[in-house]
């Protein structure tokens, strides 16, 4: 089953209402929190929101942190190309709520959130109403909708907007986990869900992950497919490239630039030699004719747009490794300009409450390796996407 | 290990840190602090324990803590 399409387990057609979810999946098998926990590990799950962590660990720590817990289902998807949140919470919400049900049973909380944009919440208070005529969860759940805003998915950011003190990273000396506070990726949820119904086995040959690709691509969509897929079967399943590509952003705008090369296997390993990961799955395809060193400059851009103005390296930094980007993309050469995109890119990263820099430098830096050919191109005046001066 | 965290929605980067922590800590071109090793949370040396205890007293900000981990 190494096929994109072969495993559809999430993306299933579905409208989204509870007696289809009944009639497709069943109810969920009776379960205790220390057997919930087991079977994360042993699907060896990890975190769909970005940044891959293994799910059971934190739900060991957060039902060890002798406090009562909270558990937040993450749905804010802030990512600008990023769909596939939206898409799951839409079609298959009572997963998404099967999952959180079983994460407050493993944490032993006392308060279940779930976290999404504005838009979808009427829907997602239906989808809760009819749990309740059925009869299926005994925790309540409460609805808080995400500002739209990058920042607003970080998990701080999450924890702060549930306490109603606004959607903002906090400093984390005490980490979150530590304070009885799951944050867990509403994708991450919906597996957890399958698991308990068809086992951790099952997950590790059948699961799969989610991917929105986008870019130079014939159908822009969310696809479902196995780690370790092809690059190119990726993009094959959002209608194939429109036109030869010059580079892959995987990972999104936190993310790192990749060779188009098809055969290259979406795994950590594999892409980390580019600094780029899975992450969310965000898969952006930049055509031929595109310079990347001008997209790479708007989206750090955008980026520096979204600080949370409270840190100073993030709130100085950001804006400074953007103008240093945006000097390059123009072929405004001053000297030491890819220099001084390294410098900046390293003094940051670190230094801010939340991964913000972090991501942006990530960014910057995988953007100099994979364009190092235009790089020098710019500094002489000349654009090679574009074949013309500058 | 005791290490040096840095709150940093509420460090001003005024740099008082700097001067009495000067062993472990330069100004970046704004003021804010960066750690010489380049790490997130320093490790602070036992020669330097007294020091880092009173930087992080005199901090106008309260944004500096000592960290065990
Ligand atoms: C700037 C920033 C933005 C983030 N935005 C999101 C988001 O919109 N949705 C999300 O699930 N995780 C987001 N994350 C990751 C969360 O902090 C957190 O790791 C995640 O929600 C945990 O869930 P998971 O382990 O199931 O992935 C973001 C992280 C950063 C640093
Ligand atoms: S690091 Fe940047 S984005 Fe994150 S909280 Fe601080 S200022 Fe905001
Ligand atoms: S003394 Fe405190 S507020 Fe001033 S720069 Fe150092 S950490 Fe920041």
């Amino acid at each position: 089953m190494n096929s994109v399409l072969a495993a559809q387990t999430l993306l299933t057609a579905g409208d989204g209402g509870l007696d289809d979810h009944l009639s497709r999946y069943g109810r969920l098998p009776s379960l205790d929190g220390s057997q919930i926990v087991g079977l994360a590990r042993d699907a060896e799950l990890t975190g769909r929101g970005g940044g891959g962590f293994p799910m059971w660990r934190k739900l060991a720590a957060v039902a060890a942190a002798g406090t009562p817990a909270v558990v937040i289902a993450n749905g804010a998807e802030g990512e600008p190309v990023s769909g596939k949140d939206r898409l799951l919470l839409t079609r298959k919400p009572h997963l998404v709520l099967d999952g959180l049900h079983l994460v407050a049973l493993a944490t032993g909380a006392r308060a279940a959130h779930l976290y999404a944009p504005a838009a979808l919440l009427p829907r997602l208070r239906e989808s809760l109403a009819a749990r309740g005529r059925a009869g299926l969860d005994k925790l309540p759940v409460t609805l808080t909708a995400a500002p739209d805003a990058f920042v607003s998915g970080e998990e701080s950011a999450v924890a702060s907007a549930i306490a109603g003190r606004g959607a903002v990273p906090a400093d984390k000396r005490v980490r979150l986990v530590e304070t009885g506070t799951l944050v867990q990726n509403v994708e991450t949820l919906a597996h957890l869900a399958l698991i308990a119904r068809y086992g951790a086995g099952w997950f590790l040959s059948s699961g799969t992950f989610l991917a929105t690709v986008s870019g130079a691509v014939a159908r822009p969509s969310v696809v479902e497919a196995r780690y370790g897929v092809p690059l190119g079967d990726l993009i094959g399943a959002a209608g194939g490239a429109t036109e030869n590509l010059r580079a892959v952003l995987v990972g999104g705008y936190h993310g790192g630039w990749v060779p188009a090369d098809p055969a290259l296997p979406v795994t950590r390993e594999a892409l980390a030699p580019f600094g780029a990961a899975p992450g969310a799955g965000v898969v952006v395809a930049l055509p031929a004719h595109a310079c990347g060193l001008v997209e790479t400059a708007k989206i750090t851009q955008y980026l520096a747009g979204q600080v949370a103005g409270q840190c100073g390296p993030c709130v100085n930094g950001l804006p400074r490794i953007a103008g240093t980007l945006a000097d390059l993309a123009a072929g405004r050469p001053r000297p030491g300009l890819p220099g001084e995109a390294a410098r900046l890119a390293a003094l940051v990263t670190g230094r801010g409450a939340c991964r913000h820099p972090d991501g942006t430098a990530r960014l910057v830096l995988s953007a100099m390796r994979a364009f190092e050919a235009d790089v020098a191109a710019h500094l002489n005046g000349r654009c090679l996407a574009t074949g013309g001066r500058l | 290990m005791t290490r040096l965290h840095i709150d940093w929605t509420a460090c001003d980067g005024r740099g008082l840190c700097t001067e009495l922590l000067e062993e472990m800590l330069v100004e970046d071109e704004w003021g804010y602090p960066v750690s010489r090793d380049g790490t997130t949370e320093p490790v602070v040396p036992p020669p330097l324990e007294d020091a880092a205890k009173r930087a992080v007293d005199r901090c106008p900000m309260l944004a500096l803590k000592l960290v065990r981990r």
